[in-house]
């Protein structure tokens, strides 16, 4: 029977259906609320487990067997290695040796490191991936090779699934850079030192079996133990679970690019001509070169001013830990660190507080941090008139980024977009997005080289801005401008398969992703 | 097989650029081979590009390869013309329409602050260069381009200036030195170009060489428009000869010096404290003085240390220069920085254009202020120096009804 699909609240059509389970369309921002209780596991005894409190198991494949890995199962993984993890690769070359099909890999995020992934998805060891796929991965599945449907979520969106029960995780592997035989678990020190684990808190509290794997294991008690071995089934130890070069990542210096840096600089001076820069004020930005350099202006108007900022939500670098060190910041509030300062940091400074997606941006939370934060810094690969913002898929429809915090980071007070308004002749402003990843209800500002655009929804900044020297133009005149500069793209063709479906932060759908036809 | 032709670059470090190969045949028909970063979006487009360049060149029986990397249009239609052309005997030149934001003309005299040099076949760094808003671009042919990238970089550059915007910078060509600067010259007048930058320079006939070949190009293309030129002194003669070619014609409106080439000259290291270039430095702002139009200081290479540049400009203004070159868009900012007029400098200005407006208010011939007489020459600095103040934010554009006269 053939799929049928919908219309959603943002004008995409979702099938009813996605690997067999009912969806529910995106019905708007803050419509739809799931009722009911929470998902809970099956119930533990202690009594079950050693007495003595060590869960250590000869190998990863042992522990695999306990837990009773067998077909069709979901393995959760997390991505605080980024592309220098060494153990989602085992997972499944374990399951592919023991014959085990048609799992579900829930990691959250994958890296290029995960190409090997490639085999397991042909010969039926994954049947499919639910969680951020790029670089091969993602043109993998763009091409329609994956068997299942892949489905991606934010950062908060995970939590969300896992919370409610939309995703079951039958086995969580947690790689801890550092964890004791009773499977307590950090970050902070280790040869794969990455700071935290929060990307893992809730695997580690609803996974019906839960697997600590570290490379650095050390006497009971771990502290402090940011994963809780009371969760915790068996705990492995292997030579190495990380490649520390590749564990920080390779975004954490500001940007080169005289043109980026300008974008930066015109992104900065627009949040002072707005108003937001101002004693107490929180911000977001990310890693990305870009980013850390709006971070870095944001820091010399404060001390211009002689104000200093209440907190600052991370992803955390070198660059945020010396405004912290320099007292420019009061706390920084971490979801990841980027670099071994950060971690060092969030070590030794009670100040630089390490995050979940739980505190941060969980759904099912009565309330999270994000709509706290004043202003937000965020990438696009395209937004269109409406303001609705991709960040998923190139023009071309090839799948090249997960979504991370940044659908989550939408409620902050102020969304601001810095984008080059091209990228190699690609205009960024389209009539329509190709995948709509956020509501440009929610999205306030849209900063490139060329000029500035506000939704119209924010006549409180077109006011306060209105008299600056910036160039604010309508979203309509960038667009023109592009199409100017790099001519007015032909509509792309794309095959009727649906390779991925953009879940929002609700758990609805807000789009589907289709195969791309080579 | 037939003749064959290439054009641009490839590599996946490549940007905003195409690399092109083009074979003519005897018969066959055309084939047209692409493949593009792009091709999702501009497949057709880049497509139809080709063939209406073929169809200009009448080209019947040809393959055609583009390796594209998101060229826009200006890039990719250079690129496959000059293949064509290494492979066809013509005078014939494919011209893309002249987009209205470039037929804007300069003035004489207009703030040439910093001036942005871009390499001619580096067409990816053209895209951006106007939004740093430097006073001037330079799209370079001479020691930016390889030798025998001479002929692509000249249907670049010409390209450039009729797509490009350059949001209102004035669009500057340095060209080689004479005689081959003197046929980069057919592929670079006609389209709008506000001021060529003659290189090398030691003697006036070579500025007139320059000054009759534009006026020629010019009448032959029914254009007229204004075309500056500015020599820029290299060598130990040219210092010598600088007043000769600052006066040698009504299209020069400044004197630049290279100091590179100029030390090597000398034979002399060039050093941080620039002793060695001193004199010349001197002697070009003298020249131009003397002759009534502006002195251009030369570029500071160092991209990463603002701090010393910031020293360097400053040290420049203080001998007399106008403006200097920029390697970077990051030195733009810097050198408006420091050749912004003092808050000194601009009481001054300001108390003598009010002293210049009330005497012609009161229709007197001489203007004074307190019991000193002030001459027409010094009105008219003044009067810059305020527009300088204006253009930097040192001062409203309606300053005279906003700032309160400080003798009231």
């Amino acid at each position: 029977m053939a799929t049928k699909f919908v219309k959603n609240a943002v004008g995409r059509m979702i099938p009813e259906k996605i690997n067999g389970k009912t969806v529910i369309p995106f019905q708007g921002v803050h419509k739809y609320k799931t009722t009911g209780r929470r998902y809970a596991p099956p119930l533990s005894s202690s009594a079950d487990y050693p007495e003595d409190g060590n869960k250590l198991v000869a190998d990863l494949k042992t522990a695999l067997k306990k837990a009773g890995l067998k077909n069709g199962m979901t393995i959760s993984t997390h991505h605080h290695f980024r592309n220098g993890d060494l153990v989602a690769n085992q997972i499944f070359k374990i399951a592919s040796d023991m014959g085990v099909k048609d799992l579900v890999w829930f990691p959250s995020a994958s890296f290029p490191c995960h190409e090997p992934i490639i085999d397991y998805l042909k010969d039926g060891t994954v049947h499919h991936i639910e969680g951020s796929m790029n670089g091969p991965l993602g043109r993998f599945a763009s091409l329609g090779n994956m068997k299942g449907t892949g489905v991606l979520r934010s950062h908060g969106g995970r939590y969300q699934a896992v919370q409610d029960g939309e995703v079951v995780i039958d086995i969580a592997v947690i790689a801890a850079p550092t964890a004791d035989p009773f499977g307590n678990a950090n970050g902070l020190s280790g040869d794969s030192a990455c700071g935290l684990l929060g990307f893992a808190l809730a695997d580690s509290q609803y996974a019906h079996k839960v697997i600590v794997v570290t490379d650095n294991l050390i006497p009971f008690p771990c502290i402090p133990w940011q994963i809780q071995g009371n969760y915790v089934d068996y705990v492995v130890e292997m030579d190495q679970i990380g490649i520390p070069e590749k564990i920080i990542s390779g975004t954490t210096r500001i940007t080169k690019s005289p043109d980026r840096l300008y974008i930066a600089e015109l992104t900065a001076k627009f949040c002072d001509a707005a108003g937001i820069i101002q004693d107490g004020f929180s911000f977001q930005a990310g890693a990305g070169g870009t980013s850390l350099a709006i971070g870095n202006y944001f820091g010399e108007i404060m001390r211009e001013k002689g104000i200093k900022a209440r907190f600052a939500r991370g992803g955390s670098n070198q660059y945020l830990v010396d405004m912290l060190e320099e007292g420019l910041i009061d706390y920084i509030l971490d979801g990841q660190t980027f670099d071994l300062a950060g971690v060092r940091s969030m070590r030794e400074n009670p100040n630089h507080v390490n995050t979940s997606p739980f505190t941060s941006y969980n759904y099912h939370g009565k309330g999270n941090f994000a709509g706290i934060v004043d202003v937000v810094i965020l990438g696009a690969t395209e937004v269109d008139l409406n303001f609705n913002a991709n960040v998923v898929t190139h023009s071309d429809g090839y799948l090249l980024h997960g979504i991370g915090g940044w659908q989550n980071c939408l409620f902050s007070k102020t969304v601001i977009l810095p984008i080059p308004l091209f990228r190699d002749r690609i205009p960024i402003i389209r009539d329509e997005v190709t995948t709509v990843c956020g509501p440009g209800e929610l999205i306030d500002v849209i900063v490139t080289e060329r000029g500035i655009a506000i939704n119209p929804r924010r006549k409180d900044l077109l006011k306060k801005t209105k008299n600056s020297d910036l160039s604010i133009l309508t979203i309509e005149q960038l667009k023109e401008e592009a199409e100017k500069i790099c001519g007015k793209p032909e509509p792309v063709e794309f095959g009727d398969r649906v390779i991925a479906a953009i879940n929002w932060v609700d758990g609805t759908v807000i789009d589907v992703v289709r195969q791309v036809i080579e | 097989m037939g003749k064959k032709g290439t054009a641009g670059n490839q590599g996946p470090e490549i940007r905003s650029d195409c690399y092109v190969a083009f074979e003519l045949k005897s018969s066959g028909s055309r084939e047209i081979i692409l493949t593009s970063k792009v091709d999702a979006l501009y497949k057709k487009s880049i497509q139809d590009l080709a063939h209406q360049i073929l169809d200009f060149f009448n080209i019947k029986d040809a393959k055609l390869e583009i390796i594209d990397r998101g060229a826009l249009t200006f890039v990719l239609a250079a690129r496959i013309e000059s293949a064509v052309k290494e492979c066809l005997e013509t005078g014939e030149e494919f011209w893309l329409d002249m987009i209205p934001e470039n037929q804007y003309q300069t003035e004489k005299d207009r703030t040439r602050r910093s001036r942005l040099y871009l390499p001619g076949n580096t067409p990816r760094l053209m895209l951006n260069a106007g939004v740093h808003q430097p006073d001037g671009i330079i799209l370079d042919l001479e020691d930016s381009v390889a030798p025998d990238k001479k002929a692509q970089a000249r249907l670049v550059v010409r390209n450039a200036l009729r797509q490009v915007n350059f949001y209102g910078a004035e669009r500057m060509v340095r060209i080689n030195q004479i005689p081959m600067g003197l046929v980069d010259l057919t592929f670079i007048v006609p389209h709008h170009v506000n001021l060529i930058l003659l290189p090398k320079c030691e003697s006036a006939d070579q500025v007139q060489a320059v000054d009759l070949k534009i006026t020629e190009i010019l009448s032959d293309s029914g254009m007229d428009y204004p075309v500056y030129v500015m020599p820029i002194i290299e060598s130990a003669l040219g210092v010598i000869k600088s007043f000769e070619i600052a006066s040698s014609s009504e299209r020069v409106a400044a004197l630049a010096i290279g100091l590179e080439d100029y030390t090597a000259d000398l034979g002399a290291p060039r050093t941080k404290e620039g002793r060695e270039t001193f004199f010349a430095r001197n002697q070009v702002v003298n020249a131009a003085r003397a002759a009534g139009i502006q002195a251009i200081d030369s570029v500071f290479s160092d991209v990463a240390d603002m701090d010393a540049l910031r020293d360097v400009v400053l040290e420049s203004k203080s001998l007399g220069f106008d403006g200097m070159g920029c390697i970077h868009p990051r030195q733009i900012k810097v050198i408006h920085e420091a050749f912004k007029p003092t808050e000194a400098e601009i009481a001054k200005a300001e108390k003598i254009v009010r002293a210049f407006d009330e005497a012609a208010l009161k229709g007197l011939g001489v203007v004074s202020l307190g019991s000193k007489m002030i001459d027409p020459p010094v009105v008219k600095r003044a009067q810059k120096m305020i527009d300088l103040a204006v253009k930097s934010g040192q001062l409203p554009v309606d300053w005279k009804e906003q700032r309160i006269d400080p003798d009231q």
